[in-house]
């Protein structure tokens, strides 16, 4: 078993070497290559999706390349599920999260987080013919969710424990299974909902239950202060002139709003 | 920014990864036995080199048409064809049994083609030598012709069966609780991706390894004999 134990510390050892060079160093990084890696979605519309072309587009590709435009740099987009956004931060394959990020108290433990550039909220939604005045209404009832999103924490506190909660791996799959009436009720963010619902008028669904008003936020890796403080003067800069807004208007039909810090 | 493994975080979770193992080991148990019973009828079916016992040309086809599909598409698409895809034709199944049978005729094909070899391999001479001792062909199929060819391509099918239990895990996919939907539902809770992989990671290990030897000693003990 000798070699085998050998390999293994080797192996070890070399993941730790790669991983302690890393101090502070994104934004010089970024700076220094001309390339900034954005995490985005692909599976949340109008904030990320697949256009026609093929190509990413949405609120939030338009923000990555903003921030990009600003700094000065290529933008290269780097597609993540809900469950992936985290780990691509941690593990470096994106310099930013711009993703549909809510901020909460577990995330802010792993990453830190700019100040709010787009408005969002999540709920749950159901068929007309299916009455739910309160979470209890859930109980017994099957709710679809994408897992590691935002709506899959929240729900977990406020559902009954009797709720039969399907977690799916992102918000295409957790659609797919509403559509295809795997499940009753599905919690989702408000646009990728509106936009479920526009596309399936055959479902005759409806906005049920508030579950969070949780505003976007963008991700950096946790210590990246620089990256940070950075991105957050290009969003502030942005909300002063505007250009937040005309995002949010060109997008969500509505202007951003009163957005957090 | 070093990388702190914290395993304590991920096995904190041990019930949800017990429950992950139960699930992936209920996908497994049932994909073996339906399925390789499955992959037997299909290989007796597609077998040649029995003369008068040939199945009819329509099934032949049928199953032809079965293990070629299902040999030729990822399991993912078939898993999704089943639960995504059926409830528009009315058939609505839940996600475990959509996964049950997503696993058993995934197998089905495999085994079908694995198991016709062996059959395929075995003399007609002692196929000939079984009807003349007055045998008839179901006797002659699961008693002369079925045990040895078991026995010749079991390392292939042991093979196939550790390949569809690793498989399970596309299951999560459709919010079935096996192994992997556990150590994905962990680690977007708490953030230990790695550590969280790394556990699933040993302990899909350790139960490819006892299901291989399993697999052997039930085999020797009750299909085909030692020797």
């Amino acid at each position: 078993m000798k070699p085998t134990k050998r390999l293994f510390s080797i192996a070890i050892a070399a993941l730790l070497a790669s991983a302690a060079v890393q101090a502070q160093t994104a934004l010089d990084d970024v700076l220094k290559s001309k390339t900034l890696k954005v995490a985005i979605p692909t599976d949340s519309a109008p904030y990320g999706y697949v256009g026609t072309d093929l190509k990413p587009i949405g609120l939030d590709i338009d923000m990555a390349n903003y921030i990009g435009k600003k700094l000065g740099v290529a933008v290269e987009l780097v597609p993540v599920t809900s469950a992936n956004r985290i780990p691509a931060l941690q593990t470096r394959k994106a310099d930013l999260v711009i993703s549909t990020l809510g901020k909460n108290a577990e995330r802010e433990k792993v990453i830190d987080f700019t100040i709010a550039y787009s408005p969002f909220f999540q709920a749950v939604f159901g068929p007309k013919t299916l009455p739910a005045k309160s979470f209890a209404d859930l109980a017994g009832k099957s709710v679809g969710v994408t897992r590691g999103a935002m709506e899959d924490q929240e729900l977990g506190k406020v559902a009954p424990p009797s709720t039969d909660t399907k977690r799916f791996e992102d918000n295409n799959a957790t659609i797919a299974a509403f559509v295809s009436g795997q499940v009753q009720f599905v919690a989702l963010g408000a646009s990728v909902a509106g936009n479920m619902m526009a596309k399936n008028p055959q479902l005759d669904s409806e906005y049920k239950l508030l579950l969070k008003d949780s505003p976007n936020f963008i991700g950096v890796a946790k210590g990246e202060d620089k990256l940070r403080t950075r991105v957050n003067e290009i969003i502030a800069e942005a909300k002063k002139n505007g250009d937040i807004d005309t995002m949010a208007k060109k997008w969500l039909g509505r202007p951003a709003g009163d957005l957090p810090l | 920014m070093r990388v702190q493994l914290d395993f304590m975080a991920v096995l904190a979770d041990w019930p949800l990864l017990l429950k992950g193992v139960a699930w992936t080991l209920a996908l497994t148990a049932v994909a073996v036995i339906v399925g390789t019973l499955l992959g037997i009828a299909c290989a007796w079916v597609r077998g040649r080199g029995f003369g008068d016992t040939l199945a009819p040309r329509w099934l032949q086809a049928l199953v032809g048409v079965y293990v070629e599909l299902i040999r030729n598409t990822p399991f993912i698409v078939q898993l999704f064809f089943i639960f995504f895809g059926l409830p528009a034709a009315g058939f609505k199944l839940s996600a475990e049994t959509a996964s049950f049978i997503a696993m058993v005729v995934n197998l089905g094909a495999y085994a079908a083609e694995i198991i016709r070899a062996g059959i395929e391999a075995t003399p007609r001479g002692q196929i000939e030598a079984a009807i003349s001792l007055a045998l008839n062909r179901v006797q002659t199929f699961v008693r002369v012709v079925l045990p040895p060819a078991l026995k010749k391509v079991w390392p292939g099918m042991v093979s196939q069966i550790i390949i569809v239990m690793l498989g399970s895990s596309v299951c999560g996919q459709i919010s079935t609780q096996e192994l992997s939907y556990a150590a994905d539902l962990i680690q977007s809770r708490n953030f230990r991706s790695f550590e969280a992989f790394i556990v699933i990671g040993v302990i899909y290990l350790l139960l490819s390894v006892a299901l291989r030897h399993g697999l052997n000693w039930v085999a020797a003990r009750f299909l085909f004999g030692r020797g």
